[in-house]
């Protein structure tokens, strides 16, 4: 279970952040809805540690992680623009994760077959990240975010940028993969027709957030 | 001509096998090999090393003085190597002197501002995303620089890398300066062999081979870079330091940094108030007279160099202009064929000062161009070292302005020489002052070639630091470090205002 409790950030100006709270149970989805400047990638970064707030704490499965680095969180987090490692091929940039825990060879390439499949990319191991269309990258971005096995993947706008027929096909594959894999999630949207088709639950930040 | 002709007759003079064979078993000659190469590895490799935290807080942080420190650490990189040379002389204690240690602590300060300027532009548009999205997939922040920071920085660190092993490989001013005759580079050989012990075929044969090394250096990076390219959107991730340790990062880093650029000038201007008995002005007093003390001549002249080098520094400011100039609108306009003259103006920039000293000594020695004597030879040599830069850095203007322009304006009711003058030639005022700025540093500080084609009596201000440098005791090398300090001082205002006027241009465009 992720639990946020009454974090607040600035960066030295207005602040971005006030006593923000969340709480999402393991298994479920929950979207967070707002206007934009709402905080509400800043929230995701507070989560994923890659931002520490000035006050405030995070939790996960009973323990404090609010100061413990992003690499040792296991939270996943996919950017708005994918964000994929030019220099490595797909297969690479899904394995990267795993690599990073030291898991051996045949692991990851087994591993990042399953996950190809599941993100319906079979064969797509060796090509070049630079030559993929819009929704393939997005593709293989949610797939190097689910290697490792996070407690919690964040999703920061992950659908944007994708006309919308492939936008309503992508929404409902991704919402299927969730539940298949039974990943706990935060999605950040502006979209509320993909949070309800996504996310068991939806919260609206900026209001009153229990 | 000035370039091909002493090109053609150095190239005469190596393609007789003997002198080859004779140059490359004549004893000493493996040690200068092995020695060049040795400190050029070592140079290189420590500047990647020391420039890697500044390009780093460069690339990644805003910060009060950032632009300061920048130039700061530019500053260097455009200094005449001679006063490089002097000022750690000035710098480092009597017993370094003459070590290779020496001549590697030199390059790194001379070469440090390649890396900061060549990796940190890169860095700096490297998204931070990218990054992040390491560590969130369990990557600590090491392990983030070796598999995703150093793969995609590899194009900037082979271009610095190459570019630092190839000023180190053809180092001069520094080396003759700091390394002592018992580590000469071979740069420093050339000259020897051609100005001390009148072996000009050996000289020849090496500077060749030295010409060949780079070639050979230049095309592997080229190739390399090629191969290592990625494409990523770039960003602009530049931000303010936010937690304390990342002030204190950008704190000491910059602190360090400039410290280390600012301490060996420092040095050297202390120096040159400093007599055997004390501080005193004397040093700065007597750079006028000829003679330390009565009957006691120096026969170096140090305020009348200054009064040379000025007159050397304008002419051949002039020329390269004038033959730059040129050169960069007929490699614009001639677009296909461009990409051969650009390469073919390249050979200069990629040839040594010392060859180049070389080529024109050996070849205007013998009647009816018998020009050895004649005033007007080094600003040529000059010039020469210069041209390949002022094309560099007038071509990106020409290129930018594109045929549609020019066809435009004599569609608005322009003549065809109209619409030239109009659209390119009154473009380029600002570059061609950076342009004149650079040659003009060039010119004051070139010491590789101006060795082969000075007469005494006519000293250059670099000569003449050498020169007194090799003096003994503590008024001439005092002298040394003053005029030293005026060459800085000048070369540091010239460069100032061919900079400046690049900021403006960003500024306008």
């Amino acid at each position: 279970m992720l639990d946020v409790r009454d974090v607040s950030l600035s960066f030295g100006g207005p602040p971005v952040l006030q006593r923000a709270a969340l709480q999402v149970p393991t298994g479920d989805v929950v979207a967070l809805l707002g206007p934009s400047g709402a905080g509400k990638s800043s929230l995701l970064r507070v989560i994923a540690g890659l931002l520490v707030p000035d006050s405030g704490s995070v939790w996960l499965d009973g323990s404090d992680v609010t100061h413990v680095p992003p690499h040792q969180r296991r939270i996943g987090l996919m950017f708005q623009n994918e964000q994929l490692f030019p220099h490595l091929d797909v297969a690479a940039n899904i394995g990267f994760g795993l690599r990073m825990q030291r898991t051996d060879r045949a692991t990851i390439a087994s591993t990042v077959e399953e996950l190809l499949a599941v993100v319906g990319l079979h064969g797509f191991g060796p090509r070049r990240v630079t030559h993929l269309s819009g929704g393939e990258a997005k593709r293989v971005a949610l797939a190097r975010a689910l290697a490792p096995r996070p407690a919690v993947l964040l999703l920061d706008e992950p659908l944007t940028g994708l006309d919308r027929e492939l936008h309503d096909r992508l929404a409902l594959d991704l919402a299927g993969i969730l539940r298949a894999t039974a990943t706990t999630a935060v999605l950040v949207t502006h979209d509320h027709d993909e949070a309800a088709t996504i996310a068991d639950r939806t919260v609206v930040l900026g209001a009153d957030m229990t | 001509m000035f370039y091909a002709w002493p090109f053609a007759t150095l190239l005469g003079r190596v393609l007789q096998p003997s002198s080859v064979v004779d140059t490359l078993t004549s004893p000493g000659i493996g040690r200068v090999i092995w020695f060049t190469c040795w400190q050029a590895l070592v140079s290189t490799a420590l500047t990647m090393a020391i420039g890697f935290a500044p390009a780093y807080v460069v690339a990644r942080y805003r910060f009060r003085g950032r632009r300061a420190a920048l130039a700061i650490i530019t500053v260097p990189f455009m200094l005449p190597t001679v006063v490089v040379g002097a000022a750690f002389l000035a710098l480092l204690p009597e017993r370094w002197h003459g070590t290779a240690a020496a001549v590697v602590v030199a390059h790194v300060f001379f070469n440090v501002a390649v890396v900061v300027r060549l990796v940190g532009a890169m860095w700096a548009v490297l998204p931070t995303d990218l990054t992040a999205v390491a560590r969130t997939l369990g990557a600590s922040p090491a392990r983030v620089l070796r598999h995703v920071v150093l793969p995609l920085l590899r194009p900037a660190l082979y271009a610095a890398a190459s570019v630092v092993f190839i000023f180190t490989f053809t180092s001069f001013g520094a080396v003759k300066l700091l390394g002592g005759p018992s580590h000469p580079t071979i740069e420093v050989e050339i000259a020897r062999r051609a100005t001390q012990l009148g072996d000009i075929d050996a000289a020849a044969v090496l500077s060749i081979a030295q010409l060949i090394v780079l070639a050979v250096v230049v095309w592997w990076s080229a190739r390399w870079q090629r191969r290592s390219e990625h494409t990523f959107a770039a960003g602009r991730t530049t931000r303010r330091p936010r937690t304390r340790s990342e002030r204190r990062v950008v704190a000491v880093v910059m602190a360090t940094t400039v410290a280390a650029m600012v301490a060996p000038i420092a040095m050297m201007v202390a120096r040159s108030f400093r007599t055997s008995s004390g501080w005193s002005l004397t040093p700065w007093r007597t750079l006028g007279a000829n003679e330390v003390r009565p009957g006691i001549s120096l026969g170096v002249d140090p305020l009348g160099s200054l009064a040379v080098s000025l007159r050397y520094a304008a002419l051949a400011t002039a020329i390269s202009i004038v033959f730059g100039g040129l050169a960069a609108l007929t490699i614009a306009s001639a677009r296909r064929h461009g990409r051969l003259l650009d390469t073919g103006l390249l050979l200069p920039l990629g040839t040594s000062a010392v060859t180049i000293g070389l080529g024109m000594l050996i070849t205007f020695d013998t009647a009816p161009f018998d020009w050895r004597s004649a005033w007007w030879l080094p600003p040529i040599g000059h010039a020469l070292v210069a041209i390949p830069f002022v094309v560099r850095s007038l071509l990106p203007t020409l290129r930018s302005i594109s045929a549609d322009q020019r066809l435009a304006a004599v569609t608005l009711g322009a003549s065809p020489l109209r619409a030239w003058w109009e659209v390119e030639v009154r473009r380029l005022p600002g570059p061609l002052l950076s342009a004149a700025g650079f040659a003009a540093a060039i010119s004051l500080g070139e010491f590789g070639a101006t060795t082969f084609l000075t007469r005494s009596g006519r000293d250059s201000m670099p000569i003449a630091i050498d020169r007194l440098l090799g003096r003994a005791g503590a008024v001439p090398h005092a002298q040394a470090f003053a005029l030293a300090t005026m060459l800085f001082v000048l070369t540091a205002a010239v460069v100032a205002i061919a900079d400046r006027q690049e900021v403006v241009d960003a500024r306008r465009a």
